[in-house]
């Protein structure tokens, strides 16, 4: 009797997890879809943002995210791999354990902490060593890099990890070196666990607001140098979804729905390529 | 001169001795059999010999010569073309069959397409395979069976030219019909290469071994012209373990 109602009363809590997603999902879409439809898609997606005057395109941002983003990447994967390899293939079971949960920490640090890292330290060292505002795509690329480390760490590694010793053992077997073990064999049979690592780290980039905020100059044009400043998507629904209202608000909630499908997208991708090698 | 001269042995996992002063010698173009029951440290003794012990953690004591050179002034990779390894489960690379008999012989050099197919070829033909998989070298080596994956690995240490072939209870897993191909494919190549064979099946070192050695607890009880081991044994600990009453 008492496992009956232990095991329905789960199930109520599995479900209103999943309800509320749905909710959240509905709310969004039916607060901003309608004002894509009343100014048209040709003008959401166009270069003038400017509530005021009534006109709501959000190209500016979407390139903002998209820039921020790829620079995270790039600084994001080559060390992040490097850490994951090194992890799961040259360092002892003692470095691994002391290392791990070390770089999983990073995941907890508010990203407000970052942003004020990237205040106090990343942006004057930018402003005077290369110029421009400080407070640019650089500076966030960067903290965003770091920002996605422990996930694409984590990913990568659990997946090396992953590839059965008997693969090590034939390769070495073969008279291959570590070295060529794991360029030539280990990250191409991992490889989809890699990318699934690199994706979910790419949505956990594009929706970081807090420190992005803080750091980039959140300038409405499209920026034309790393040195630049930039806003991107989330940025803009914090900065001005306190005050908006009318259309303006729905404008927001559109960026809303619009962030939510890329970031669903990439979760889907994800999934389905760690689905395909099991 | 003994292809292989291994001389007081020992090998350790941390405190624990798998391989007490081992002393032998492995004798060029034979088939040398290694018997014994579980826990002998017949695997040991191979993954001494290729020193693939040292992915483990293990350490070793005393000297193994390969012609007549310590192992451990060869270079670890030219050390493991010469001496390939054959494991009791195939380990089969993930990728194509081409993939799999390309893979160790890019690591060492740049080589040609032409020579690469050539090569391939070969070795294919000399594990007995090549019939079977000729129209098949696009798919997936993972698709192959039991006994012609077994067939695969051997192929591709063949490819790499080795000079000694270890083989670790090839056959563990394999029906009577892929253990008698592996077996004639073994008779046909140790014409040109020296074979080391480990194995928990009896028979198949009286089958195919010209010698065999009788390990016991990490100890080598004796070691014998096959007909010898089989027939009149030394030691009466192998004669128990040839009639089945242990182990």
């Amino acid at each position: 009797m008492k496992d009956k109602i232990a095991e329905k009363l789960l199930l109520f809590i599995a479900f209103s997890a999943i309800g509320s997603l749905l909710l959240i999902t509905f709310f969004i879409f039916q607060q901003g879809i309608p004002l894509i439809f009343k100014i048209g898609l040709g003008n959401f997606f166009s270069m003038h943002w400017s509530p005021t005057r009534g006109q709501f395109g959000i190209l500016s941002m979407i390139i903002g995210s998209l820039m921020v983003t790829v620079g995270a990447l790039i600084v994001g994967i080559p060390f992040g791999l490097a850490c994951a390899i090194y992890l799961a293939e040259f360092s002892s079971k003692m470095v691994q354990k002391t290392l791990k949960p070390i770089i999983e920490l990073l995941a907890g640090i508010p990203s407000v902490v970052y942003g004020f890292i990237g205040i106090v330290i990343l942006v004057p060292f930018i402003r005077i060593h290369f110029g421009g505002p400080g407070f640019s795509v650089l500076a966030s690329s960067i903290i965003l890099g770091i920002m996605i480390l422990p996930t694409i760490v984590s990913i990568s590694y659990d997946s090396l990890i992953a590839v059965p010793n008997t693969y090590r053992e034939g390769s070495y077997a073969l008279g291959a070196t570590k070295w060529q073990t794991v360029v030539k064999l280990l990250i191409p049979a991992a490889r989809s666990g890699i990318v699934a690592g690199i994706i979910l780290g790419m949505g956990r980039a594009i929706g970081e607001t807090m420190a992005v905020i803080m750091i980039a100059g959140n300038a409405l044009k499209i920026p034309h140098s790393m040195l630049d400043s930039v806003r991107t998507l989330t940025s803009t629904i914090a900065l001005e979804l306190g005050y908006a209202t009318g259309d303006h608000r729905a404008a927001l909630f559109a960026c809303g729905a619009f962030l939510f499908i890329i970031i669903i997208t990439l979760n889907i991708i994800a999934i389905r390529i760690t689905g395909r090698r099991e | 001169m003994p292809k292989i001269v291994i001389d007081q042995l020992s090998l350790f996992y941390g405190q624990n001795q798998v391989l007490t002063d081992v002393n032998l010698a492995v004798h060029e173009k034979e088939i040398l059999g290694v018997i014994g029951p579980a826990n002998a440290g017949k695997s040991s003794l191979l993954r001494a010999i290729n020193r693939l012990y040292e992915i483990d953690y293990a350490r070793i004591s005393g000297k193994i010569r390969l012609d007549g050179k310590d192992i451990f002034d060869i270079p670890i990779n030219d050390l493991r073309r010469r001496v390939g390894l054959i494991f009791a489960t195939p380990v089969v690379l993930p990728g194509t069959i081409l993939k799999n008999m390309s893979y160790g012989l890019k690591l060492h050099r740049k080589i040609k397409k032409q020579e690469l197919n050539d090569t391939v070829a070969d070795a294919l033909q000399a594990a007995n395979l090549w019939e079977e998989v000729k129209d098949r070298l696009h798919e997936s080596a993972s698709t192959l069976s039991g006994g012609q994956q077994q067939r695969l690995c051997i192929a591709r240490t063949l490819a790499m030219n080795p000079e000694v072939i270890m083989m670790d209870e090839p056959c563990s897993g394999l029906d009577p019909i892929s253990t008698a191909k592996i077996e004639a494919t073994m008779l046909e190549l140790k014409k040109t290469y020296t074979f080391i064979l480990v194995t928990n099946n009896t028979k198949q070192a009286a089958r195919t071994a010209d010698r065999t050695a009788f390990f016991l607890g990490g100890e080598l009880i004796e070691v014998d012209k096959t007909e010898k081991i089989f027939t009149k044994p030394a030691d009466a600990r192998t004669d128990d373990y040839i009639r089945g009453r242990f182990g």
